[in-house]
């Protein structure tokens, strides 16, 4: 089953950090990385960048209305994804908790909608 | 003679109830779908319950099932194309059944037990809790919505929609139908032992049979469980923990329907059968190793029945069983257990004190048995105006008729006393 592992973290954690700890926190995520394409079940992700670079768009009344910043104001901002393919549901947890940002972020973990039967 | 005709009646039922749930979690785990499953064979399952009390049970229950549920199936086929209601989806499920019930009414050995796998996936952290008890007895048992829903105190319709949504969720999450490896089994497993001990709590006030006795339904799914999962033993721990508390049914209660207190029950009134397979299920679960929750819950109860039966006090025992279970569970009904036996060894002030230890959590201001036990332990103190305070609070949390009348019998001997 393919699952999406949505990042969500506060973003201050990165306006404020040190250059000692960017240098660790990069090392943690090649290694989730490494990991996850050996054991096979890396299809994607991406880190976005933060969300003052963000832009909403919605189209009301055939009006294209445009505004700057991300679609929710909240204390931890979507910061990236990773999607990948695994048996079920624990396994996607298991990798989830793996990823350097479950220790001081949230990922939410959602299975993807197959268009084809189940 | 209309006992033996009962007897029969809830063996056949029985029976009926054992072969769904077995073809339910075979089917469930081949195709991940539960509610797909149960549908396959509601018809044949409807049909069973009518038929076998009166015709008997047939030589092979699961094949005769099958059989009949596969005859249903050919017939929703012609159904279902000239149904414009079914999408492809729901086709190619019904599809996937099809061919699981094909296969299985094909292949003349047994069919393989994956029922344990199905409870798994019932009691998974994924599901929300206050569904998984009813997700079992819905998906192995077969017990409909509303029996189970007047059990949980909420509406049939609404038990009935978080039914379907949780069995939607087990399938779209991919929630996984497997025994748990070795290192996650125990906690895993605690999952499902607490949603069937919760079904057993539901029954427990049940007074004589209605239409689906819970706690024995409660008990059967605990039975099973230890017969699946022979070497844990916690599973025999809350086995045995069930019977103890099942033997004393008949003690309850008096003749005019007032709560009898363990102490003054009489102990003749007790099933003396329940109490040795327990005694048993105790001794075979703590060869095993160090002892959890429901392990200890018994051992406490096995003490109990040991002061009782040869008089002689076991509530050194008792207190420190409670001391070793509080550590485990922090649990507020522990909590106050613990104070009572306390006090019953070293007096009404010990276990005051232990309830003052309490008094500070905000659970505490609308918890019954706080207020109850509070009142009993102050009373025996002399404490004459915080017994009556505390009784009054606990007749006012109450909610079983019966329970209220023995508080009110405490309040006026406060008063005559």
């Amino acid at each position: 089953m393919r699952y999406m592992l949505l990042v969500h973290q506060d973003e201050d954690i990165y306006r404020n950090i040190s250059p000692a700890n960017i240098t660790s926190m990069s090392s943690d995520y090649a290694a989730f990385n490494e990991a996850m394409m050996k054991a096979g079940v890396f299809l994607g992700g991406e880190r976005l960048q933060l969300t003052n670079t963000a832009t909403t768009v919605r189209v009301t009344d055939d009006k294209t209305v445009v505004l700057d910043g991300p679609y929710a104001d909240t204390k931890e901002q979507f910061g990236g994804y990773y999607m990948i393919e695994v048996a079920d549901l624990d396994q996607a947890v298991a990798w989830a908790a793996r990823c350097p940002a479950a220790q001081n972020g949230t990922i939410e973990v959602r299975p993807i909608w197959e268009l084809t039967g189940n | 003679m209309n006992q033996t005709r009962n007897d029969a009646y809830r063996a056949a039922e029985r029976q009926a109830r054992e072969s769904y749930g077995r073809l339910v979690a075979y089917l469930a785990v081949g195709t991940r779908d539960v509610a797909g499953a149960e549908d396959a064979l509601a018809d044949a399952f409807a049909t069973a319950l009518r038929k076998w009390p009166i015709e008997g049970v047939p030589l092979n229950p699961d094949a005769w099932l099958l059989t009949v549920a596969r005859r249903r199936q050919i017939d929703a086929v012609r159904r279902r194309h000239t149904h414009t209601a079914g999408t492809p989806h729901l086709h190619l499920m019904a599809q996937e059944i099809e061919a699981e019930i094909n296969d299985a009414a094909q292949n003349p050995a047994p069919i393989p037990d994956r029922r344990l796998a199905l409870m798994f996936a019932c009691a998974h952290p994924a599901i929300e809790r206050a569904m998984r008890a009813p997700l079992i007895l819905q998906t192995i048992l077969g017990l409909p919505a509303q029996d189970i829903a007047s059990a949980f105190l909420i509406s049939p319709a609404t038990m009935g929609q978080r039914l379907v949504r949780a069995k939607g969720r087990i399938k779209a999450a991919g929630i996984p139908f497997h025994i748990p490896d070795r290192e996650i089994l125990p906690e895993r497993l605690d999952a499902v032992l607490e949603a069937i001990y919760a079904a057993y709590a539901k029954g427990w006030t049940e007074m004589d049979a209605t239409s689906t006795p819970l706690a024995a339904e409660a008990i059967w799914l605990a039975r099973l469980v230890v017969s699946l999962l022979p070497d844990q033993p916690e599973a025999k721990g809350m086995l045995a923990l069930m019977l103890y508390a099942e033997s004393r049914r008949s003690a309850r209660r008096d003749s005019t329907g007032i709560y009898v207190p363990l102490d003054q029950q009489n102990i003749a009134l007790w099933d003396d059968w329940q109490i040795d397979m327990a005694e048993t299920l105790l001794n075979e679960a703590n060869a095993t190793g160090p002892s959890g929750r429901y392990q200890i819950e018994a051992a406490i109860q096995s003490a109990h029945i040991a002061r009782r039966r040869t008089r002689i006090s076991t509530w050194p025992a008792i207190a420190a069983l409670y001391d070793h279970l509080y550590g485990l569970t922090q649990s507020p009904v522990v909590a106050l257990n613990r104070a009572v036996a306390h006090a019953e060894l070293k007096g009404p002030e010990a276990g005051l004190a232990l309830l003052d230890a309490l008094a500070p959590d905000k659970r505490m201001a609308d918890y019954q048995p706080y207020w109850a036990t509070r009142g009993h332990l102050a009373a025996r103190a002399g404490r004459k105006a915080e017994a009556h305070q505390a009784l009054t609070l606990a007749i006012g949390l109450s909610s079983d008729q019966a329970v209220r009348q023995y508080l009110h019998k405490q309040l006026e001997a406060l008063r005559d006393g």
